[in-house]
């Protein structure tokens, strides 16, 4: 899932307009509804909740109930680049912990965290099916295999440069 | 694409689309072997090769495999190609240009008959 | 249709997406284009073609040439060698792993000699993205024989014949399965595909929906003809975008080509397909959650009965089958049931495919027919244990499955040899663990999995697999106490019997397997304080690890 950018929302909310009146009556288009929030929002913010129950006519409590049941959906705001490890069997066995370790000092937080920059969120990922070059991270929804410790620092100081250039060029 | 209407007209389809994957089947076809090292290409190969191909798409011939190989040492003959018939001696050609590539498309590949004025050799397989 | 000399075949696979396939297939585009051989060869896309280890993987036809590990850096030499000159480029081959020389031909790698593919039979080979390439390989035959003169009874008593069983886990008869919905009243009935994989170590249904999806649509219209269905859902999981992808395409062409829809091949016979997104969620996978969660609601599972074949999505009878057993369809249509019941054993017939991971030499997808000894899958296809190490057990059925100790290396791999084991074969997941794996930790792992994805809604689960957990951790913290074990088991018992569906009863399995196999290991955590695997951390300087 490509993480949004929490600065800028011009437009979104009359997309979110659109995406309602696509699916309205269809109470079973919750979770999908959800999904295109979480992918532009990059969360789901409560205000967002209260327009999908009033509009999809289904009780606020229900919309809750279901983006805090599911991994996939979040309640507070991601980091820009939000980096997974995977915490499938496969990626255990062939050291993930390790890798998570190596995240976690790097960039000083805890999985389900995200930096005082809003840069970096850190999580865990249910297997991403790539276990024969586990272990595997995914970056904003791009996988990786065959990832090594000594590569953490490396990936984050590329994000860093990438994201420094990024802002020039804006 | 249109869509298909019936069962006859999966099957007339098949047949068709067959073509699109015949290069991933191997074993007992029929195999043109296009000589393809620096002196060939030099020679003209490519165009020996692009003939043939288009030979082979004009007349929708099926189930021949096309591949390639270096320079065989005489390349005074080039371009070159073999056609490997199962069952049947291996047969050579030398000296070759898009005509004659494209009737040994023609008497060869498809009826069987070697063309005898442009072989340079043939061997058992 | 243009016909090319040769075909280079670049797999898209998840595994080899993960390694950077895309620029390798742009580079070799670009040697391609500098080379002028745009005409001649032509560069396919395929899924997954089940060697994941060795990725990103090219295969060069006609010659069937597979290169390995392959870098953007590499492209131009395969352009400039082997497209342009013929000649195979050595040092990209694969290796064997003893004698460590080069393999250069697809067909000869040592692990494909054992097997037989079914279900995967297209993946790897044909592009997803091209309905013709599946047709070519009489993709939609199998629709089109159903419905051109078979009764949906004829059709269900093929599949009953071939003695296929759910390949998602549970192992019940799929055409029994689908009788029952046949035989159950209502005017709409559902066709439902769980593609919602979500044991972890296990991606056959992953490299399915990405490298072979039609097969899936194809079986889906043909179990909506012989239970009487016109609609269908497929649920795919969220972390699997790339096969929501090739399968939203698929499905379009499927449209566009008129095997979906209505009035399909003008038989009179119409079906529709939809796909549903997961939101992630392991319980899901467990059929009355996938329905619910299909619906848009929480997915917590419901008792059975009543079976979602008599009442399943909004109430419909309503059918679901696993992607792989769906994909193992269109092959018994075309060659009888007979032939499917030929391989395998008496009660477990046809071809599994397995996912070989952990500590293996070859990890990767292979499918063999059941009943092969575990022995040849470990050794004689997977290579053995990585660096020569020695094994010490299988995991099958990933963290609601159990342990197949080495002494037991011999065991059929069939439902029942197994279960005899007290483990299961699941969904097809093997992870191979050796001599320096801590099975207690690895139990920890899984009971954390479990407590992560327990719904919540039945007790037994939701608070006594957090209780398991919290003795696990406890026991490897160096904090074990003497009545740990027997806690352990008593929980495990419980909560086998009382939990509300299929996985909070199979969540402790994994404790009562270690209890079974590896009990001295487990109690030298708690008696001596001691990790005989050294893995940990907190019983690492205790005075019995230097004794």
């Amino acid at each position: 899932m490509e993480a949004a950018t929490t600065k800028c929302r011009c437009g979104l909310e009359a997309e979110l307009e659109k995406v309602l009146a696509a699916h309205e009556g269809k109470k079973e288009d919750l979770i999908e509804v959800l999904y295109w929030v979480q992918k532009n929002y990059g969360y789901v913010p409560k205000e967002v909740q209260v327009v999908i129950s009033e509009k999809m006519k289904v009780p606020l409590s229900t919309v809750y109930d279901v983006i805090t049941f599911y991994h996939l959906f979040s309640l507070k705001p991601k980091g820009k680049y939000e980096i997974s490890v995977c915490n499938g069997t496969a990626c255990h066995l062939r050291g993930a912990p390790f890798i998570l370790k190596s995240f976690e000092k790097e960039l000083g937080i805890k999985p389900q965290d995200t930096t005082g920059d809003n840069m970096f969120s850190l999580g865990l990922i249910r297997c991403l099916g790539a276990c024969a070059v586990a272990p595997n991270i995914s970056i904003n929804s791009e996988p990786h295999g065959r990832m090594e410790p000594e590569l953490v620092t490396k990936i984050v100081k590329a994000l860093k440069e990438k994201s420094k250039l990024a802002d020039c060029i804006e | 694409m249109k869509k298909i209407k019936s069962v006859n007209e999966l099957v007339k389809f098949k047949e068709i689309v067959l073509e699109k994957i015949k290069e991933r089947q191997y074993g007992g076809k029929t195999t043109i072997v296009v000589r393809m090292g620096t002196c060939g290409i030099a020679a003209g190969a490519r165009d020996v090769m692009m003939a043939m191909i288009d030979e082979m798409d004009k007349r929708n011939i099926s189930g021949v495999i096309i591949t390639q190989a270096g320079c065989a040492g005489i390349c005074d003959h080039e371009p070159m190609l073999e056609v490997i018939k199962p069952g049947n001696p291996q047969v050579i050609y030398g000296d070759l240009d898009e005509e004659k590539v494209r009737r040994i498309v023609v008497d060869h590949v498809i009826n069987g008959q070697v063309v005898e004025d442009w072989v340079l050799g043939q061997k058992a397989s | 249709m243009r016909c090319y000399r040769a075909h280079v075949l670049v797999c898209a696979g998840s595994a080899c997406v993960t390694l950077g396939c895309h620029p390798v297939k742009e580079a070799i585009l670009e040697g391609i284009k500098r080379h002028r051989l745009e005409e001649e060869i032509k560069v396919v896309e395929t899924g997954c073609m089940g060697f994941c280890e060795q990725g990103p993987l090219i295969v060069v036809y006609p010659e069937g040439v597979m290169y390995c590990r392959v870098q953007a850096e590499d492209a131009a030499v395969i352009v400039s060698e082997h497209l342009l000159k013929g000649r195979v480029v050595e040092r990209l081959l694969y290796r064997d792993t003893d004698t460590n020389k080069p393999i250069p031909f697809m067909k000869d790698q040592p692990s494909l000699s054992k097997q037989i593919k079914v279900a995967m039979r297209n993946a790897g080979f044909i592009n997803p993205e091209d309905i013709e390439e599946y047709i070519a390989n009489e993709g939609y035959f199998a629709l089109a024989k159903v419905l051109s003169g078979m009764s949906p009874e004829a059709v269900i008593n093929e599949i009953k014949d071939s003695g296929l069983r759910g390949r998602g886990g549970a192992g019940f008869l799929t055409g029994s399965k689908w009788e029952f919905t046949n035989k159950a009243q209502g005017a709409q009935k559902y066709v439902v595909c769980n593609g919602d994989e979500g044991v972890p170590g296990v991606f056959m249904d992953r490299s399915i929906l990405e490298g072979d999806p039609h097969s899936v649509i194809e079986a889906m219209a043909i179990a909506g003809y012989a239970i009487g269905a016109d609609q269908g859902y497929v649920y795919v999981r969220a972390e699997y975008p790339l096969a929501v992808e090739k399968l939203r395409h698929a499905i379009n062409q499927a449209r566009e080509y008129g095997f979906l829809g209505y009035n399909i091949l003008g038989t009179g016979f119409s079906f529709e397909l939809n796909i549903r997104v997961g939101a992630g969620a392991f319980v899901c996978g467990e059929e009355t959650a996938l329905l619910a969660s299909i619906e848009g609601r929480r997915g917590t599972p419901k008792p059975r009965p009543p079976f979602p074949a008599n009442k399943g999505l909004w109430g419909a009878p309503t059918l679901i089958n696993n992607v792989e057993t769906l994909a193992s369809i269109p092959p018994i249509i075309l060659k009888g049931s007979d032939w499917y019941a030929s391989m395998g054993t008496e009660k477990s017939k046809g071809t599994k495919v397995f996912a070989l991971t952990g500590r293996i030499k070859r990890p990767g997808l292979i499918e063999v027919p059941m009943g092969m000894p575990l022995r040849e899958i470990i050794y004689d296809i997977g290579g053995g244990v990585l660096n020569n190490k020695k094994l010490k057990a299988v995991l099958a059925g990933g963290p609601v499955g159990g342990f197949i100790p080495a002494d037991y290396l011999d065991v059929s791999m069939d439902y029942e040899s197994v279960a005899e084991l007290g483990t299961l074969i699941g969904s097809g997941s093997l992870s191979v663990i050796d001599e320096d794996t801590c099975v207690v930790d690895l139990v920890k792992f899984f009971m954390e999995f479990s407590c992560e994805e327990s719904c919540g809604k039945c007790t037994p689960c939701r608070e006594g697999l957090k209780r398991m957990l919290e003795i696990l951790t406890r026991v490897t913290e160096g904090k074990g106490q003497e009545r740990d074990i027997e806690d352990l088991e008593r929980l495990s018992d419980f909560i086998k019997n009382t939990a509300l569906c299929g996985l909070g009863q199979a969540a402790p399995s994994p404790v009562l397997s270690m209890l079974r196999y590896f009990r001295p290991e487990f109690e030298a955590h708690i008696r001596d304080k001691h990790c005989p695997a050294s893995v940990c951390a907190a019983l690492l300087d205790s005075p019995c690890q230097s004794a």
